[in-house]
């Protein structure tokens, strides 16, 4: 897949502190991406350069390789964390206008809002003002704002903050159907579990620079901590034994005399040498690799990156 | 530019649906016309019909002490005792008696009874007639020809001609007042459409609504949508205000006025024959408009004033001035995060103001004065100091200079505003401070 987006050496100082060091990353097309970093990373500064509200000190952004100028606005779509709508207005007049800023003329915007309505059944909102709504349905309203204009980029900042698990579920159903139909989604989250569920690839980013991006697959593979679990039935001492300096237990339960155990490898030592070891004393009811979660690794490499503070740079890839 | 009109005109209809705007602007003419009715009214005798009966024990009144339109005498030599008891029954509105000593003068000389109080007009107008009536009697016991006291007594006005550059005069209006209310009206209207900008600016930033608005618009252009919907939403309010103004004006000086002009056009005649023929007139014609004078005053100073003049100057100092101000109000509207923070920014800025509203009471008094010059021309407060002088005839070269450097000002000021606006609509959570303000004309 070609990129998208590609942010080459872009950096972004405020006063006092540096919000992007140096920081590049391509995100291809027609694919789901993840922005990641703990609170005060740089992500927001990073999204509100893309959406050109502000603009970097040094380094280049290219879409679809060319330069990232104002008139790529209108294929865009950006959802703020702190979500905001006119609170005096009326749903149809503000989305109306929202979206003939996004470039649409009025009668299409009228065309595509009546088609959201009627999709998330809100037909009844159109004349009410946004602060009779609730702020659940205020979201749906955002959401919409966001979308209307068809972008071929879309970011969201923190989109499942604020909502109930149905209208969490709601939106991620919307945004895996608007990858299909080809449009590229950009989103920063805490929420890891999600990021499994959703992203085809993530960039982390702390304290001002990326320290980890690529494929999820291939970082949750990359950060494989050769760990296994195993559970059989049989002589619990004589598969200590069998594994002998092969590994390091680091968990067992017993229950009904089935023994379960968790286990790390020694280097070099991999999944089917350990079975072939306990193969003839033992009957192997389940045998599974512990690959790390996306969770678990952002709080590795963020613990590594704050302990090695001033030598970050070992760290990127 | 499609997305700069498309701000505005948000901008406009939001307001236009707000009811307190509507009511606004129909009260404020409302207000206004009722003010200067109430002022004309203040100016003209009331006038209530009076039917009285005198009782005149002097013997000197008869025949001299008249009524007019509305006052109607009836002289009786009834005893005073029992007309006091019957007067109202008659039909006689109040009873007025002379005693017969009048002519040593003294208090309680004269008596008036009433059910219901005549009014401080009716008092006056008998008061004069007996006065000069008590004058002209005494006169002429000393064998003095009343003629000649009045022939010595020389009344002057001061004619103002101010010389101007080509060397001829003009007689000036001098009209103080006028050119203070306009610029009181321009110190307003600056203020309110400034505020209506700093309020618009803050709501967005509150509502958190900017940041999607400046992913599909650069911020600048917000800015200048905002302004600029402002200004067009105030001067369609001001040919609004200025269009029932004129029509309840009009409807006002045809009920109030009706006689006034003409009135004012034979008084006129009378005083230049007066200047003509000195005092060989008769002076009784011009008495008749003694009560009238006020009116008259008021009347030939606005004859004089070149509204066209006025009016134009209005709306090139208000776009000025307001877009001066307004881009420093957004400037600040985008600073803050809250109303309670406001005030420190705004007062500063209402500081100028306030100056140009004072010296614009100075011009009243002292319209050449170094002060009311140099406040006509430093932008800050130019467009009311210049409002208020407008009217006392201002050199051409003044005004072109004090205009040019208003707009220079304001595409600065624009400029300036842009830089802190962009930053600041984004900024959350912190107290800015005017060093903080500063940094962000620098950033990128």
């Amino acid at each position: 897949m070609p990129d998208i987006l590609q942010i080459k050496n872009v950096s972004k100082k405020y006063s006092n502190h540096v919000a992007l060091n140096d920081v590049s990353l391509n995100v291809a097309e027609k694919a789901v991406f993840g922005l990641l970093g703990p609170n005060g990373a740089g992500k927001t500064s990073l999204i509100r350069i893309i959406n050109q509200i502000t603009g970097p000190d040094s380094g280049e952004i290219f879409f679809k390789g060319e330069k990232l100028t104002q008139k790529h606005v209108e294929r865009i779509g950006y959802l703020p964390e702190e979500r905001g709508l006119y609170k005096k207005m009326s749903v149809g007049d503000q989305v109306l206008y929202l979206a003939q800023l996004k470039g649409l003329s009025k009668a299409e915007a009228k065309k595509r809002l009546t088609f959201w309505f009627e999709k998330f059944e809100m037909q009844s909102w159109w004349k009410k003002k946004i602060e009779e709504l609730s702020k659940g349905m205020q979201q749906k309203v955002q959401f919409i704002v966001t979308v209307i204009h068809e972008p071929e980029l879309l970011i969201l900042d923190e989109p499942f903050s604020g909502f109930d698990p149905i209208n969490a579920q709601l939106i991620k159903n919307e945004i895996l159907e608007l990858r299909k139909k080809g449009a590229t989604v950009i989103f920063s989250t805490h929420n890891m579990g999600s990021v499994e569920e959703l992203c085809d690839n993530i960039a982390l980013i702390n304290k001002s620079e990326k320290i980890l991006d690529g494929s999820v697959k291939e970082i949750r593979k990359a950060n494989r901590t050769n760990t296994y679990k195993i559970t059989f039935k049989g002589n619990l001492l004589g598969f200590t034994n069998a594994l002998w300096t092969g590994g390091e237990i680091l968990e067992k339960h017993t229950e009904d005399e089935i023994h379960s155990v968790t286990l790390k490898l020694s280097n070099g030592v991999t999944g089917s040498q350990l079975l072939q070891a306990v193969l003839p004393i033992c009957e192997i009811h389940s045998f599974n690799e512990l690959i790390p979660s996306m969770n678990d690794i952002f709080i590795m490499k963020v613990n590594q990156g704050n302990e090695a503070v001033g030598t970050q740079s070992n760290y990127t890839e | 530019m499609r997305k700069i009109r498309l701000i505005i005109g948000r901008e406009i209809k939001s307001k236009l649906k707000n009811k307190t705007f509507i009511i606004m602007t129909i009260l404020a003419p409302l207000l206004i016309t009722g003010f200067l009715a109430f002022m004309i009214k203040m100016t003209q005798s009331e006038k209530t019909e009076q039917n009285v009966l005198v009782i005149d024990d002097s013997q000197l009144f008869k025949d001299k002490l008249v009524g007019n339109d509305y006052i109607s005498l009836s002289f009786t030599n009834q005893k005073l005792e029992k007309a006091v008891g019957e007067f109202t029954e008659k039909g006689y509105s109040c009873l007025l008696w002379i005693s017969p000593t009048i002519v040593e003068g003294g208090a309680g000389a004269i008596k008036l009874f009433y059910k219901k109080s005549p009014g401080f007009a009716f008092q006056t107008y008998v008061k004069d007639q007996m006065e000069r009536i008590i004058y002209e009697s005494k006169l002429k016991a000393n064998n003095i020809d009343p003629n000649i006291i009045s022939n010595s007594k020389q009344s002057i006005k001061i004619i103002l001609e101010k010389v101007n550059d080509k060397g001829s005069t003009q007689e000036q209006a001098s009209f103080g007042l006028f050119g203070f209310l306009t610029g009181a009206l321009m110190f307003m209207f600056i203020l309110m459409y400034g505020m209506m900008v700093f309020r618009s600016v803050m709501e967005e930033k509150t509502n958190r609504i900017v940041e999607v608005i400046v992913s599909s618009v650069k911020p600048f252009e917000l800015m200048l949508g905002k302004i600029i919907g402002v200004a067009i939403l105030g001067t369609i309010q001001f040919l609004i205000m200025g269009l029932i103004t004129f029509i309840l004006t009009t409807a006002l000086s045809a009920i109030f006025l009706k006689d006034a002009s003409s009135q004012l056009k034979v008084f006129e005649t009378q005083q230049e024959l007066v200047k003509k023929n000195g005092t060989n007139v008769n002076f009784n014609e011009l008495e008749k408009f003694d009560d009238k004078l006020e009116l008259f005053d008021l009347l030939k100073k606005l004859q004089k004033i070149d509204f066209m003049e006025v009016f134009i100057c209005f709306i090139l100092y208000f776009i000025g001035g307001y877009l001066f101000y307004s881009s420093i109000m957004a400037a600040i509207g985008s600073a803050v995060d809250s109303e309670s923070d406001s005030q420190q920014f705004i007062t500063p800025v209402m500081i100028p103001l306030m100056i140009g509203y004072f010296i614009a009471t100075k011009t009243i008094m002292d319209p050449d004065s170094s002060t009311v010059f140099w406040g006509s021309i430093i932008p800050f407060t130019s467009p009311i100091v210049m409002m208020s002088r407008i009217t006392n005839g201002v050199p051409l070269w003044e005004l072109v200079l004090s205009l040019s450097i208003l707009f220079v000002s304001f595409i600065f000021t624009t400029w300036m505003a842009g830089k802190i606006y962009r930053t600041g609509i984004l900024m959350y959570g912190k107290k800015t401070s005017w060093r903080e303000i500063g940094k962000w004309l620098f950033y990128k």
